[in-house]
């Protein structure tokens, strides 16, 4: 029987998925489908250089048409796949369409988490996701608006830095008493707390948003204590949901995420895999299960699955990274902090060019690296390598962190 | 317009064409050039975009920023004419220029 893999999300993890296939002389139909009406595109500048007007549509392609054709790609994009049956073994689309798979692939992303309250369905309420949500936020990110930011995360923290380097009036609320609280150390999200006030943003903390208030359009946002905030342009940045419905309804185990294993195939069904934001791994770097949102974590688990379909041995287990750029700074990031029982801080923070470890039981398991991009492919290694460090060693800039490797 | 060629570790080349403007990175992803993963999209943030230059063409590329250097010094087994393939954009200059990929970019 002839090999067909069927590819639901046409994302990064589903672009690459696609490439890797055929990069390994994968010989078997490849059906990529795609809910979006764009070609697999690159999301991380959608807040960044592609909200600011510096990249174009054509730009975020992550590659050109032709390329999927030369690659014989099948790619249908602008159409939901409706549901699955494992039994027979295939797929059914919002246009009719029936395609039969050999392997089926979960790229499904997440979709951004919706504002809870009256009013968050007016047009000035944006969220950061898809071309088209910037599209719809580009036409009112106009200089001189008021412009909120809901939720103080790598996605609003961007759009900060964006709105200030277009001349908005920029205001940031944050419900938890920190910045960036779920990914980074204190230490860090003070200095952000720092250089974004510097450059003009009014953030406030610890502050829910209670209410939305306005006509046609939200025009003032309540906080909790009260407090009332006029705006003409909202930002909610306070997470994603991964899509895992179509697998829900397929018959998959499902929690907070796909369920799949170290060769990103399911839990429940042998032929079925998932890779990116909508997979919950077994991570052999981690040794836990986690679900992780990010393009390198989508790329490998593509690339895991395509070496797993061709018969090779493959796993998920590259140490977690991420990356944010706000203003001139570069931020790096290597690792998962949680557990982490001494910080050491190694350069100038008022210099802005400094790393932040993370250690516990003497292992380095974390680094933040603020335009020291040394410092990252080093921290990248260490990490990676579980070395054992110390605070007076790592702080240390005489010390060649290289030497530390052995 | 002009013609790149990647040269894998083991020797196998391949010659493409790659629009001017386009970095060598995205001309290598575009065709399914195996041995340049780019994770990070061109953003000079991931160095898994490692190529060696041909010595006889690294001249016309010019040398790595500080950014590059610093993420170059970091990679698996660099070499002086090493590049970060995202940092290197088409020109008629480089027309005809020649690559030498990595075994691995990790």
């Amino acid at each position: 029987m002839s090999e067909t893999t069927v590819i639901i999300g046409a994302g990064q993890a589903g672009g690459d998925l696609a490439s890797a296939l055929r990069q390994l002389k994968y010989e078997g139909r490849i059906v990529l489908i795609g809910e979006e009406p764009a070609l697999p595109y690159r999301r991380p500048p959608l807040s960044k250089a592609y909200l600011s007007g510096e990249m174009t549509e054509q730009q975020l392609y992550i590659k050109p048409a032709a390329t999927y054709e030369k690659q014989n790609v099948e790619v249908k994009t602008g159409v939901r796949v409706e549901s699955i049956d494992r039994s027979a073994k295939t797929v059914t689309l919002g246009n009719g369409e029936t395609i039969g798979y050999t392997k089926l692939a979960f790229c499904t992303g997440g979709h951004a988490r919706r504002l809870p309250l009256p009013g968050a369905e007016k047009p000035n309420v944006h969220y950061v996701r898809t071309i088209e949500d910037i599209e719809k936020l580009k036409a009112q990110f106009q200089p001189g608006k008021r412009l909120l930011i809901i939720g103080g995360g790598y996605i609003g923290l961007e759009a900060a830095a964006v709105g200030i380097k277009k001349e908005l009036k920029v205001t940031l609320v944050e419900a938890l008493p920190r910045l960036l609280a779920r990914v980074t150390g204190p230490e860090l999200s003070e200095y952000y707390y720092g250089v974004h006030t510097a450059k003009g943003v009014d953030i406030k903390l610890g502050a829910g948003v209670e209410a939305l208030e306005g006509g046609d359009t939200v025009e003032t946002v309540v906080l909790a204590d009260g407090t009332r905030l006029e705006a003409d342009v909202i930002i909610v940045g306070i997470g994603l949901i991964p899509n895992t419905e179509l697998a829900e309804a397929a018959g998959l185990e499902v929690d907070n995420g796909i369920l799949v294993d170290l060769q990103c195939r399911s839990t429940t069904d042998p032929d079925i895999f998932a890779a990116g934001d909508c997979a919950n791994h077994d991570h052999g770097f981690l040794q836990r299960r986690i679900r992780l949102e990010s393009v390198p974590n989508a790329s490998e688990g593509a690339r895991v699955i395509a070496a797993t379909i061709c018969g090779k041995d493959a796993e998920h287990n590259g140490a977690p990274w991420f990356w944010s750029d706000q203003y001139d700074l570069k931020l790096q990031m290597v690792g998962i902090n949680q557990g982490y029982e001494e910080v050491v801080i190694r350069g100038s923070m008022e210099e802005h060019n400094f790393s932040a470890f993370y250690l516990a039981n003497g292992v380095v398991i974390a680094a933040d690296t603020v335009s020291r991009p040394k410092d990252f492919m080093m921290a990248k290694k260490l990490v990676a390598g579980r070395v054992k460090s110390d605070a007076a060693t790592l702080s240390d800039e005489s010390v060649e962190l290289k030497s530390l490797l052995g | 317009m002009g013609l790149v060629t990647y040269v894998s570790f083991d020797g196998e080349k391949t010659t493409v064409d790659v629009a001017n403007g386009d970095s060598l990175m995205q001309g290598a992803i575009d065709n399914g050039i195996d041995g340049i993963l780019g994770d990070c999209g061109g953003g000079c943030a991931c160095a898994t975009c490692h190529c060696m230059v041909d010595e006889a063409w690294y001249a016309k590329t010019g040398e790595p920023d500080d950014m590059e250097a610093d993420m170059l010094d970091g990679v698996l087994d660099p070499k002086p004419t090493s590049r970060l393939s995202c940092q290197v954009f088409m020109s008629d200059e480089l027309d005809g220029i020649v690559v030498h990929l990595p075994e691995s970019q990790f």
